[in-house]
């Protein structure tokens, strides 16, 4: 089998995954306890991770353009600059690629280790559909917890830059967040919430079929998390490069 | 109840006729002549691996088939393939005489809850207790919680691990594992149980008590049963001993002998994706069969 046949199988099989956990929606039994437990782990599991990041992110932003705006005269922009990058572009980025990481590996590895040790098999067995089960909810939590997560993380980087600005640079907080105001527009806002959802979509169905294709006992199974993690974080990067094209034309955004 | 003795034999593909003493016309004779399990000329091929080729078999109810041979010699596919968990590429599957063949996985669930599967390993779920791993199939189903640990109980007697039911999967020994395996295939009392070498890796007193609890669904329960093995042991065991309640209520085995011939547990021999036997204990044991002399004897 060719790589290009290799690949569109890859993505017939990736799509009919995501068609078979939609329709686990429409029938009983619907796990809504284990939504929970998924929204646990991968929303308030992953919140210290993503305060970290986006902290630090924000932080950097105003490190490294400050000085480049204040030789334009253009410094009391900061805020506008590290509020614009984030909300488009790094808080989406980095928050999908974060969760990726924790979360993508986890999911891969758990579901993995499950189909290496019979549990699927188990679990059909016993008469339980293991994508309604497992899948379902996995991707349920992502595309809740994703846009919930970016949000915190461009509010806590926006915090960071701030805090940099007016420690480091002896800028005020209200021309930081003036810039911010002025800079930032619903239609950003908007587009850094529909990224994640898409992102979501990646991130899950990669974890969930890199997952639950698994062979080859406890080896295939880091194989499984390394290809989860690598081909989500590839996918997402990817993603973003026509989603913020796609967000510019329907949303009117300036490009 | 039924004792191994009143066991109606039936003529299956592979094996000799025994004397069946019903009445003919009886609904429960149409029913006991219906295979539990029956494949017919099932082919299976992975890639240009030839899995099965051209697999033929009955299970009747109340039988225990053991399906011997060595590793990678297709024993475990067939019990895959009866639970669907597998499809064949030809030949036909049927169960309690319903052809499954051709079913989606919505109509498997349906035909999954009459079957009792044991894993190699247990295969128990390792983030859920003993108790939670018994319930799954009850907890799925949406039963009162207290039908719920009546029964998980009753399961746990019957493998004697009533005192593990707060244990986690990681805190048991491997043929405690294989124990909560079984009370776990057993709840809803399925009529066909499904053993994918249940006793593999275990010393011998855990196999055989995997082997006893075998035989007590076989002879006090009339369970109908495929037993994937490659472990002489487990065949003597299975085809040497019955299971009867005594005077004061309790299980007993005892060994067939003059009195009593077991007539409901057959053997088949899978080697390269084929049946190169089927019969009894006895034919095998009396087979010319270079290979099966070898793997008998093991050398």
């Amino acid at each position: 089998m060719n790589i290009a046949t290799r690949v569109l199988l890859e993505v017939q099989e990736m799509t009919l995954l995501v068609v078979w956990a939609a329709r686990g929606l429409l029938k009983r039994p619907r796990y809504f306890s284990e939504w929970i437990t998924q929204l646990d782990i991968i929303g308030v599991g992953s919140l210290t991770i993503i305060l970290l990041t986006g902290f630090f992110t924000g932080g950097v932003l105003t490190l490294q353009t400050y000085p480049t705006l204040k030789y334009y005269g253009a410094q009391d922009q900061t805020g506008r600059l590290v509020a614009i990058s984030l909300v488009r572009e790094l808080g989406p980025v980095l928050t999908a690629l974060m969760v990726t990481g924790r979360i993508g590996s986890a999911i891969s590895a758990e579901l993995g280790s499950m189909v290496v040790s019979q549990q699927i098999d188990a679990m059909r067995a016993l008469g339980t559909d293991p994508i309604r089960k497992l899948v379902t909810p996995r991707l349920i939590a992502l595309l809740i917890a994703l846009p919930l997560l970016t949000v915190v993380a461009d509010v806590i980087g926006i915090g960071g830059g701030m805090i940099v600005a007016t420690t480091l640079y002896d800028l005020s907080a209200n021309t930081f967040f003036s810039g911010v105001r002025d800079g930032l527009q619903y239609e950003d806002i908007l587009g850094g919430v529909i990224k994640p959802i898409f992102f979501a979509l990646i991130i899950g169905t990669v974890a969930c079929r890199q997952g639950l294709k698994t062979e080859g006992g406890t080896v295939g199974v880091g194989r499984s998390t390394t290809t989860a993690v690598v081909l989500g974080s590839i996918l997402v990067i990817i993603a973003d490069f026509f989603l913020a094209k796609a967000l510019q034309v329907i949303l009117e955004t300036p490009s | 109840m039924a004792f191994t003795q009143n066991i109606p034999s039936v003529e299956t593909p592979e094996a000799p006729s025994k004397v069946a003493d019903m009445p003919p016309g009886n609904e429960e004779f149409a029913d006991r002549i219906t295979p539990a399990i029956e494949f017919r000329d099932v082919h299976l091929a992975f890639d240009d691996h030839k899995v099965l080729d051209g697999i033929s078999f009955t299970v009747m109810k109340g039988e225990t088939k053991i399906i011997l041979g060595g590793s990678g010699s297709g024993k475990s596919t067939i019990i895959k393939l009866v639970l669907g968990l597998l499809k064949p590429d030809a030949g036909r599957i049927l169960i309690d005489g319903e052809d499954i063949t051709d079913y989606d996985e919505a109509e498997m669930m349906r035909v999954r809850k009459k079957i009792g599967m044991i894993f190699q390993e247990g295969a128990l779920f390792d983030s859920l207790s003993v108790y939670e791993n018994v319930a799954y199939r009850l907890h799925e189903q949406g039963v009162p919680e207290e039908e719920v640990e009546e029964e998980v109980r009753r399961m746990l007697r019957f493998v004697n691990l009533e005192d593990a039911i707060d244990k986690m999967p990681n805190e048991l020994s491997g043929g405690m594992r294989r124990r909560v395996g079984i009370a776990r295939a057993l709840v809803g009392d399925p009529k066909i149980v499904l053993f994918d070498e249940p006793t593999a890796g275990l010393d011998p007193p855990t196999a055989r008590t995997i082997c006893e609890l075998a035989i007590k669904l076989r002879d006090l329960e009339d369970v109908s049963s495929i037993f994937v093995t490659h472990e002489m042991n487990n065949v003597e065991y299975l085809t040497s001993e019955y299971a009867v309640i005594d005077e004061r209520g309790n299980v007993v085995f005892e060994q067939e002998g003059e009195r009593l011939c077991l007539l409901n547990t057959k053997i088949i021999m899978i080697r390269d994706g084929r049946i190169i036997f089927s019969g009894t204990d006895e034919e095998l044991f009396k087979s010319d069969d270079p290979y099966i002399r070898w793997f008998i004897r093991g050398k």
